[in-house]
């Protein structure tokens, strides 16, 4: 029942990139997810700047729409191209951060496949820190996420130092992810 | 936390397990479906003339209600689990049910002599159907609830709507061999309003649940 694939996905880069992520391709994925991250933040600020919201939040929602498109991944149909399915979920996150900064009436979105061609780098100030993020997770998961994250120590590295199994460390890396996604959904109701 | 960082983070999260939405509501029917089945046997159980009413028309035509209820609302469930899918025309199907009481109405209220019609509107046993339905769904609506968290679906709370209606179709295939009101006056009024209340119901988890 899936909508006939487009003719040239195979030949879409991101497509390509996505799969080659799913089938576990560490650097692919970061190099997807920063790309992806660029335009997102374009298509944020638009957002934003046209509801006249300011740019506080915008880092947010390019992290929350990044960390759904990482829990949501198995959504996207590899048939299809990458594009359509990554401006879906980052509408539906930045139409969430923009409820958050009070926006009542919701201007139109233009499309994300609108900003490929204008990528914005993230923002070196204070903006760049999502706020939020750290505060939802226990001490030992806030460990974990910011040896990873922070510190860029490997999985191996963070199982030595925390006396843990790589598994473990893996199974709590990503328990934190899902968890990060709940207290978001939470920030927003 | 930075943006790359999170991205480091989200690059170190191990590879998930294949999720197959499909599969899952597969899965969630045959458990919800148990569950009203088992609450049919306990509870409800085929009328007594079962066998006799089998070769009437307005017997059947209640289990064809049932089945243009939730077959199209199945499969607009497992389409809208995509967080880009749009309805499309399949949506217009969800029309289906309510056209077949509409055209059964009008028929019997043809065939049927006036002084029989509030009679057969009222029926014998509307409160029975009414929550009956709604009890044999909520097992359904669950488990579909359950299969479409692992999608991502647009609007939470009309997907969770839809689920709700997809339950009611197929709790009312059951409770028709059950309830022994055939009129189509009985049923487009009392089985829409149950449909109605399992519509709530799963806009309410829908909201609850399905966000994401």
């Amino acid at each position: 029942m899936a909508a006939p694939p487009v003719e040239d996905a195979s030949l879409d880069p991101w497509s390509t990139m996505m799969k080659a992520a799913m089938a576990g391709d560490e650097g692919v994925y970061r190099r997807l997810l920063t790309e992806l991250g660029r335009s997102v933040r374009a298509m944020a600020r638009a957002a934003f700047a046209r509801a006249r919201l300011g740019d506080a939040d915008i880092e947010d929602a390019v992290q929350e729409t990044l960390l759904a498109i990482h829990l949501k991944r198995h959504t996207w149909d590899p048939g299809q191209k990458l594009g359509p399915w990554v401006n879906a979920i980052a509408r539906h996150k930045i139409i969430d951060a923009m409820r958050r900064r009070g926006a009542r009436r919701m201007e139109p979105i233009e499309d994300f496949e609108a900003f490929l061609a204008a990528p914005e780098d993230e923002d070196r100030h204070a903006l760049a820190d999502a706020k939020r993020l750290m505060d939802a997770l226990n001490p030992r998961q806030r460990d974990i996420v910011q040896s990873i994250s922070l510190d860029g120590q490997s999985i191996a590295a963070t199982a030595a130092r925390l006396d843990m199994t790589e598994v473990a460390v893996r199974v709590a890396l990503h328990r934190a992810l899902k968890s990060l996604g709940a207290a978001w959904r939470r920030s927003v109701s | 936390m930075k943006t790359s960082e999170l991205i480091a983070a989200l690059a170190a999260d191990p590879i998930p397990e294949p999720v197959r939405i499909g599969r899952r509501i597969v899965a969630a029917l045959a458990l919800g479906l148990a569950g009203a089945f088992a609450l049919y046997a306990l509870a409800v159980g085929p009328r007594p003339d079962l066998s006799a009413a089998l070769g009437t028309v307005r017997f059947n035509l209640k289990f064809l209600d049932a089945l243009a209820l939730a077959l199209p609302s199945l499969m607009l469930l497992a389409r809208l689990a995509r967080p880009e899918a749009r309805p499309g025309a399949l949506a217009l199907w969800l029309f289906a049910p309510l056209a077949l009481l509409a055209a059964g109405v009008a028929v019997e209220l043809i065939v049927v002599p006036a002084g029989e019609w509030l009679p057969r509107l009222v029926g014998h046993n509307m409160r029975y159907c009414t929550t009956m339905i709604p009890m044999m769904a909520a097992p359904i609506l669950m488990a579909l609830i359950w299969a479409m968290r692992a999608g991502a679906p647009q609007h939470p709370g009309w997907t969770g709507a839809l689920a709700g209606a997809a339950s009611a179709g197929l709790a009312s295939f059951l409770y028709a061999s059950h309830c022994p009101d055939d009129s189509p006056l009985f049923v487009a009024t009392w089985y829409p309003l149950a449909w109605l209340v399992c519509a709530a119901a799963g806009a309410w988890a829908g909201r609850r649940f399905l966000a994401w």
